[in-house]
């Protein structure tokens, strides 16, 4: 499904010294895999998804997605076959429009907006239902402009947008962490529902241990744009968040690329 | 007077409308309008000197203006030169090009066959003003017209949606400054000259018809944007021309604009600092 072969990014920064983030690195996932990432900052996550969105230009290596090599593909076209939810609920909704409008929007991402009508009203119960199960109350709030919903209720809105279209690969970049619990808990499980029911190949950055061990079926950890832990589905289930805090810190204390074991 | 008021703020609503899908709808304080404005008149005077047709020489202006409009967008995407920048860069740029379209800075079209030759002069620009305004409102609420207000809004949606975010983002600024070229041409016909001078503020007249528009109708059931903008120019021209009759210098016109445009921006925000206003 995705695949990425030797990746390798570097950024020089002002003063002319380069910093590595990612040394030849290879991931493959298959389709509905669900991998957790976790690791600490500055560990090359962010720079993982803005390499595979294309925000951020690779210096060598393959990014391949269904045996399709899109490594110089430009990122809107890019983003029509994957999406992104972001941190911030702001990101993924167009605030002075309402729900209605955006949904009919993310319904026909990846083609061409032309001069017809842009409301989709066939589909118009149907995104009544999809929200009605969210019970965020967003189903009464269809004409409302998205602006004025509450940040929990517009990232949901956000995660439905993302997936309406049956992305290949969904990218999930923290996205519960601006969110209290209960509505983080609400997405969260929304999440796991979508991609276990359409089989969409997601990786989910996260900080919330517990998260990465309850959802997906394979975790893997970045330390210094490696890939030092990679847990499958059978381990997963037998992990805790102590067992993984004490892979952290060990990894923390002497981590060095050659020590450790690669992927 | 009040004849010749409304007709003239008819005309300038179709500029306003243009800056409307710039300024409001693309997030684009677009100054290349004040170039775009004597643009669309020398096309248009040009043209009617030289035995075209009125109706045609008014889509030369508009295909002119969205040329003009083409040029900003594309300095600006492809070379990142700021929204503001890229604005004042073409509008100076304009100042040359309008001077070598006319030959001189300023045609006269006294005696030459124009749109207002023959008919009622406000009726045909009334409908004019309102097919143009339900072609927009009609634009607005295609896919691509979605693309147009989600780009103002967010631009890493559109880009999310599989968009390209320039290409839209250049067509509004054709489509805006097209328009915009348009009330410039329907202008020249209407006073019955072209001349160089005669687009400096454009931008600030349609800026301070916009926010009076807005700050009047805002709440209003039954006036969507469009109308809200037109019926903005209106009061705005009336609000002018009252002032003129009170013995007013027409020189002091450009300033009385500006502070009113200061004024009300300044009341808006300062509400909105002390929390009074949600986010628009």
């Amino acid at each position: 499904m995705l695949r990425l072969n030797n990746l390798n990014k570097s950024f020089t920064n002002n003063l002319g010294t380069t910093k590595n983030i990612f040394k030849n690195l290879n991931f493959n996932m298959k389709q509905g895999d669900f991998v957790s990432v976790i690791g600490s900052n500055g560990a090359g996550k962010s720079t993982l998804f803005n390499l595979i969105m294309g925000n951020t230009e690779l210096d060598q290596g393959q990014i391949m997605i269904s045996d399709k090599n899109i490594t110089n593909l430009p990122k809107h076209k890019r983003n029509s076959f994957m999406s992104k939810v972001y941190q911030n609920p702001s990101f993924g909704t167009s605030p002075s429009m309402t729900v209605f409008e955006n949904l009919s929007m993310a319904d026909n991402k990846g083609e061409v907006f032309g001069l017809t009508l842009g409301l989709n009203k066939k589909r118009k119960n149907f995104y009544k239902k999809n929200l009605a199960e969210l019970d965020l109350g967003i189903e009464k709030q269809l004409d409302t402009k998205v602006g004025s919903l509450s940040g929990g209720q517009r990232q949901c809105l956000a995660l439905i947008m993302a997936t309406l279209k049956r992305p290949k690969l969904l990218l999930l970049d923290e996205h519960t962490a601006a969110l209290d619990p209960k509505t983080s808990k609400i997405i969260m499980n929304k999440t796991n529902e979508i991609v276990k029911k359409e089989k969409i190949a997601t990786i989910m950055i996260t900080h919330n241990l517990q998260d990465a061990i309850d959802y997906g079926n394979r975790l893997i950890m970045l330390h210094d744009g490696n890939i030092i832990l990679d847990i499958g589905e059978e381990e997963k289930k037998t992990l805790s968040v102590e067992k993984l805090l004490n892979i952290f810190n060990e990894k923390h204390v002497r981590p060095k690329d050659d020590e450790v074991f690669r992927v | 007077m009040i004849l010749g008021t409304l007709e003239q703020s008819l005309i300038f609503a179709f500029m306003v409308l243009g800056l409307y899908i710039s300024y409001k709808i693309l997030d684009f304080p677009d100054l290349t309008v004040d170039g775009t404005f004597p643009l669309g008149a020398s096309v248009v005077a040009f043209s009617l000197v030289n035995g075209i047709d009125p109706i045609v020489a008014m889509i030369l202006a508009c295909i002119a203006g969205a040329i003009a409009g083409f040029i900003t967008g594309y300095i600006h995407v492809k070379y990142n030169i700021s929204n503001l920048l890229s604005g004042i860069i073409v509008m100076t740029g304009l100042y040359s090009v309008n001077l070598r379209i006319m030959g001189r800075s300023n045609i006269p079209l006294f005696n030459i066959n124009t749109i207002f030759t023959s008919g009622n002069t406000i009726i045909k620009i009334l409908l004019l003003l309102i097919a143009v305004k339900l072609v927009l409102d009609f634009i607005l609420k295609t896919k691509f017209g979605f693309a147009l207000r989600a780009l103002g809004d967010n631009e890493v949606l559109l880009i999310s949606l599989g968009i390209n975010e320039k290409n839209v983002k250049i067509i509004g600024l054709m489509l805006a400054n097209s328009l915009v070229a348009l009330s410039g041409g329907i202008m020249a016909q209407y006073q019955g000259f072209s001349d160089i001078g005669m687009g400096t503020g454009t931008i600030i007249t349609g800026l301070a018809s916009i926010i009076i528009g807005e700050s009047i109708f805002k709440e209003t059931k039954f006036i969507n944007m469009t109308l809200l903008v037109i019926l903005g120019s209106i009061i705005y021209k009336f609000i002018i021309s009252i002032t003129l009759t009170m013995g007013m210098n027409p020189g002091d016109l450009k300033l009385i604009t500006s502070i009113i445009v200061v004024a009300i921006m300044g009341s808006k925000n300062l509400k909105r600092k002390k929390g009074g206003v949600k986010l628009a």
